[in-house]
C-alpha cells in the first residue's frame, strides 16, 4: 500500500530538500502513489518542440529517481514528442491533431522552444498540413486553447530564452505571452532541471491544481530563493575574498556570477544525479532561471546590471 | 510522378523536412529543408566575445560541448590564449564524453526504431509499417537494450558533469582551458564511470549495430550519397599549435572527388540561392560570412544554407571521420562504407575507439597542476576553429572590433549534411543519398527515413 501524501507535506519536500538528497528520492512514495492513480488513467501527454534545441528533452532523459523509462511508459501517454516518437510526417502530426480532439480541456501541454512570432510565425514551421505549412505559432494558439494546462520547459520556452534575445531577428517570446485562456507552468533555467519539471507535473497529476506560483508564474516550490543564500561561497562573500578569474577561490561575483538574482535550487540539488554544479566547478552562476537571461545577465563574465 | 512529404521528420534534433518524387519505386528525386532559423549570428553581434560558447552552445542540445569547444578554441585564436595540458585534457574527456552518449543516444533512442518494433504503446505507436526484419527474440533484447541505453546515455552525462559542471549546456569552458580543478577523486569517479560505459559499448552497441548490419545488408548498397568526405580533427593530443589537425586523435582531411587530401578552410563557402536568405550574401567564406535572413525568397527552400568544400558537397560526422583516418574496420568496407549501414557502424567504430583513447587521457591528468590560463581580450583580432560535433565538421569563426563581437560565424555540423542546393544546383549529401533509393509504399516510406537519420541530424 502507498502511503499518502498531503498537499502540503509535497511542497515542503520540494522547497526543503536537504542537500545530498534527490528531490525525487524524497518524492518517491507519492511518485509512486502518482502511478497507482496513472495506472487506471494514464493522461495524453503533447509535447511541441519550438524554437528550440532540444537540451530541455535530453535534460528530462537525465532523470534518475523515477526513471525516466517509467514516466514514459507508466506515468503518461506520450502522444506526441518530435525527439522520441516512432512515427512520423503526416502519420505524426495525425497523432497529435486526435489526441487533442480526444482529450480537448484534459491533456497535458508541454512546450519546448520559444515562439518565433515574426512575419506571423514564418521562422519555425512543425510540419506540413494538407500542402500547408503549419507554423509553430499556429500550432501552439490551436492546442494551446485546448490544454488543461502548459508547461513551458526551459527558458526559450518561459521567457523566449537565447532565442527572444536582443536584437531578437524572430520575435521569440515565452508561451505565456501567446497563450491567455490556459494556465501556463514557467520552468526556467537553461536547460530545465529535470526534478523541477518532474516534481510539477506529479504535483499537477496528483492534486489535479497548479502549483503555487510567483510573479513570473514558475513554481514557487522550486524557485524559492536566491542561490546566493545557499551558496557554498558565501563566507568568501561575507569575508571580502573574491575570485580574480572564474576557477579561483573565492566569491564569483566580480567574474560574473549572478547568483544574487537566480531564484534556483542549484546549490541544493545540483546537476546530473547531484554530481555538480555551475558555481562548484567555478563557473559563474548565469542566471539562467531568470527572465532576463541571457540580456540582463551579459556579459556573462560582466557584473550583473543591478550592481553597477 | 508520386510525391512523399515527410515533415516533420521525427527522432532527430530540430526541425526537418523531406520532399522526395518517386518513379517505378525509386526516388528520383529529394529535397531537404531545415524550418526553424533562430538567428544566433545576429544575436551575438556586439556582445562580450566570452559569450560566443555559451551562447552558441544553445544551437545545439544533444551536442552543446562541440559548440562550446568549437567557440572556446575559437576564442583561444583570437586571444593568443594558451591552455595548459590539464585544460586541453579535460576538454577531450568532457568532449569524449558527450561523443559516447550522442553515439548511443543516436543508435538506440533515434536510429533504431526504424528496424526495431517498439512496445504497443505511445510513444512507440503509430509507426510506418514496413519490412522489420529482426527475429522476435532479437527485436525483444533491442527494446531491453534502448532501456539499458537510457541509463548508459545518462551515465554518460552524469560523468560528463563530473568535470563539465552541468549537462546540457556546460558552463566550465572558457577560453585558456576550464574552470573545474582536477582532482584525484574525480579522475577515479570518471574511471569508474567511463568502466560501465566501455563495458556497454563492446558488448552491447557495436554487437547490435553488427546485428541490425546483418539484418539489413542491402543497406550497404543504399543511401550512397556524394562521397565526398570532410573531416575537421578532434581531441588535440599535444599543447603544440597544430594549424592542419595531424597532431589529433581524429585527424583532419578531406576525400575530395575519390582523392585524400589536407584541409584549406580557405575552400569553404557558403551558398543561399536555395536557402531564405539575401542573395547577395551567396558564395562567401564563412570567416566574411554574413546572415541576412529573407524568408519567403522565390525558390528558396530551406532555412539551412549550403556549404560547400572547394565548391563541392561533402558529407560530415562518423563515417567521414573514419574514411579520411583511414580506419581498417571501415576502410575494408571500400565502396559499400558509403551506405546507411556503413554510417551506423562508423558510428560504433568510432565511440569504440574514442572511449578506449579516454581512459589514457584520464593517465595523463595531473591532479593539482592548473587546468587554466588567464587570457586578455584584445581589442581587435580575428579567430577560427575546425571542430567536430559528433553528427559532423563543424568550424566557428569571429571577428573581434573594440573589445566587442564585430562578425561571428558558425558552419554547424547538420548544415553539411542537411543543406539543399548550391548555386550551381548540386544537391546537399542527404538529398544526394536518398537518389535511388528503393521505396516500397509511399504511405510508409520507411527506406527513406532509414536513409536520412542514419546522418544523424
Amino acid at each position: 500500500m502507498v502511503r499518502r501524501i498531503s498537499r502540503r507535506e509535497f511542497i515542503r519536500v520540494c522547497t526543503g530538500a536537504a542537500a545530498g538528497v534527490s528531490l525525487l528520492t524524497s518524492l518517491e512514495p507519492m511518485i509512486l502513489d502518482t502511478l497507482a492513480l496513472a495506472a487506471e488513467r494514464k493522461p495524453p501527454v503533447i509535447w511541441l518542440q519550438g524554437a528550440g534545441c532540444t537540451g530541455c528533452s535530453v535534460s528530462l532523459l537525465n532523470s534518475v529517481s523515477v526513471s525516466i523509462e517509467k514516466v514514459l511508459l507508466d506515468v503518461i501517454s506520450l502522444r506526441y514528442h518530435p525527439t522520441v516518437m516512432a512515427g512520423a510526417g503526416h502519420q505524426a502530426l495525425d497523432a497529435l491533431e486526435e489526441a487533442a480532439a480526444a482529450h480537448e480541456g484534459e491533456f497535458f501541454l508541454v512546450v519546448e522552444g520559444g515562439v518565433p512570432t515574426a512575419g506571423g510565425g514564418v521562422y519555425c514551421t512543425i510540419g506540413e498540413k494538407h500542402g500547408k505549412e503549419v507554423t509553430f505559432y499556429d500550432a501552439l494558439k490551436q492546442y494551446g486553447n485546448k490544454a488543461a494546462a502548459i508547461i513551458a520547459a526551459g527558458s526559450c520556452a518561459s521567457f523566449g530564452g537565447i532565442p527572444g534575445a536582443a536584437p531578437n531577428p524572430t520575435g521569440t517570446v515565452g508561451v505565456w505571452e501567446v497563450i491567455k485562456k490556459t494556465p501556463v507552468i514557467n520552468i526556467g533555467c537553461c536547460p530545465m532541471h529535470p526534478e523541477d519539471f518532474l516534481g510539477t507535473l506529479v504535483h499537477v497529476l496528483k492534486y489535479g491544481e497548479i502549483p503555487d506560483l510567483d510573479e513570473y508564474n514558475r513554481p514557487k516550490m522550486f524557485f524559492p530563493e536566491t542561490i546566493h543564500i545557499g551558496c557554498p561561497r558565501c563566507t568568501y562573500f561575507s569575508q571580502g575574498i573574491f575570485a580574480q578569474n572564474p576557477g579561483d577561490e573565492g566569491c564569483l561575483a566580480f567574474v560574473g556570477c549572478k547568483g544574487m538574482v537566480a531564484r534556483a535550487q542549484c546549490h541544493v540539488r545540483q546537476w546530473n544525479n547531484q554530481t555538480n554544479w555551475c558555481i562548484a566547478a567555478g563557473a559563474p552562476c548565469q542566471a539562467c532561471s531568470e527572465p532576463g537571461f541571457p540580456d540582463d545577465c551579459s556579459p556573462l563574465y560582466g557584473r550583473y546590471r543591478l550592481s553597477e | 510522378m508520386p510525391k512523399v512529404i515527410i515533415d516533420p521528420v521525427t527522432r532527430i534534433e530540430g526541425h526537418l523536412k523531406i520532399e522526395v518524387d518517386i518513379d517505378n519505386g525509386e526516388v528520383v528525386e529529394a529535397r531537404s529543408s531545415g524550418t526553424l532559423f533562430r538567428g544566433f549570428e545576429i544575436i551575438l553581434k556586439g556582445r562580450d566575445p566570452r559569450d560566443a560558447q555559451h551562447i552558441t552552445q544553445r544551437i545545439c542540445g544533444v551536442c552543446p560541448t562541440s559548440h562550446a569547444m568549437a567557440s572556446a578554441r575559437c576564442l583561444d585564436d583570437a586571444f593568443g590564449a594558451e591552455v595548459p595540458p590539464n585544460g586541453r585534457i579535460v576538454r577531450n574527456l568532457i568532449h569524449g564524453a558527450n561523443y559516447i552518449m550522442s553515439h548511443v543516444l543516436h543508435f538506440y533512442h533515434l536510429a533504431a526504431l526504424d528496424y526495431v518494433i517498439g512496445p504497443e504503446t505511445a510513444p512507440f505507436i503509430p509507426r510506418y509499417k514496413g519490412d522489420y526484419r529482426l527475429p522476435k527474440a532479437v527485436n525483444d533484447l533491442a527494446v531491453e537494450h534502448y532501456i539499458k541505453a537510457l541509463a548508459i546515455r545518462r551515465r554518460a552525462q552524469e560523468m560528463l558533469a563530473i568535470f563539465g559542471g552541468k549537462m546540457p549546456h556546460i558552463t566550465v569552458i572558457i577560453p585558456g582551458g576550464v574552470t573545474e580543478k582536477v582532482t584525484q577523486e574525480k579522475v577515479d569517479q570518471f574511471r569508474s564511470v567511463l568502466n560501465e560505459l566501455a563495458a556497454f559499448v563492446d558488448n552491447v552497441y557495436v554487437p547490435d549495430v553488427f546485428a541490425v548490419a546483418e539484418a539489413y545488408k542491402d543497406y550497404l548498397d543504399i543511401g550512397r550519397g556524394c562521397k565526398n568526405m570532410l573531416a575537421f580533427g578532434i581531441f588535440p593530443l599535444d599543447d603544440k599549435k597544430d594549424e592542419t589537425g595531424q597532431n589529433m586523435f581524429i585527424k583532419r582531411g578531406s576525400y575530395t572527388a575519390g582523392k585524400f587530401k589536407r584541409v584549406d578552410p580557405q575552400n569553404i563557402t557558403e551558398d543561399v540561392k536555395y536557402s531564405w536568405f539575401n542573395d547577395e550574401t551567396s558564395g562567401l567564406n564563412p570567416a566574411d560570412g554574413r546572415t541576412e535572413p529573407q524568408p519567403g525568397k522565390l525558390g528558396a527552400y530551406s532555412w539551412i544554407k549550403a556549404p560547400r568544400y572547394e565548391g563541392l558537397p561533402h558529407e560530415g560526422g562518423p563515417l567521414a571521420r573514419m574514411w579520411v583516418n583511414k580506419v581498417p574496420e571501415i576502410a575494408s568496407l571500400g565502396e559499400k562504407a558509403f551506405s546507411v549501414m556503413g554510417r551506423h557502424a562508423a558510428r560504433a567504430v568510432e565511440c569504440k575507439l574514442i572511449t578506449h583513447a579516454m581512459f589514457e587521457w584520464l593517465d595523463q591528468l595531473k591532479p593539482g597542476e592548473p587546468t587554466y590560463k588567464p587570457f586578455s581580450i584584445p581589442q581587435e583580432g580575428r579567430g577560427m576553429a575546425l571542430w567536430e560535433a559528433p553528427r559532423g565538421c563543424l568550424a566557428h569563426f569571429i571577428d573581434i572590433k573594440d573589445y566587442k563581437i564585430n562578425n561571428y560565424q558558425v558552419t554547424s555540423a547538420t548544415i553539411w549534411n542537411a543543406c539543399p542546393r548550391d548555386d550551381r544546383q548540386q544537391r546537399g549529401p542527404i538529398e544526394e543519398a536518398l537518389i535511388g533509393t528503393p521505396v516500397a509504399d509511399i504511405d510508409n516510406p520507411i527506406e527513406v527515413t532509414r536513409v536520412v537519420r542514419s546522418f544523424d541530424p
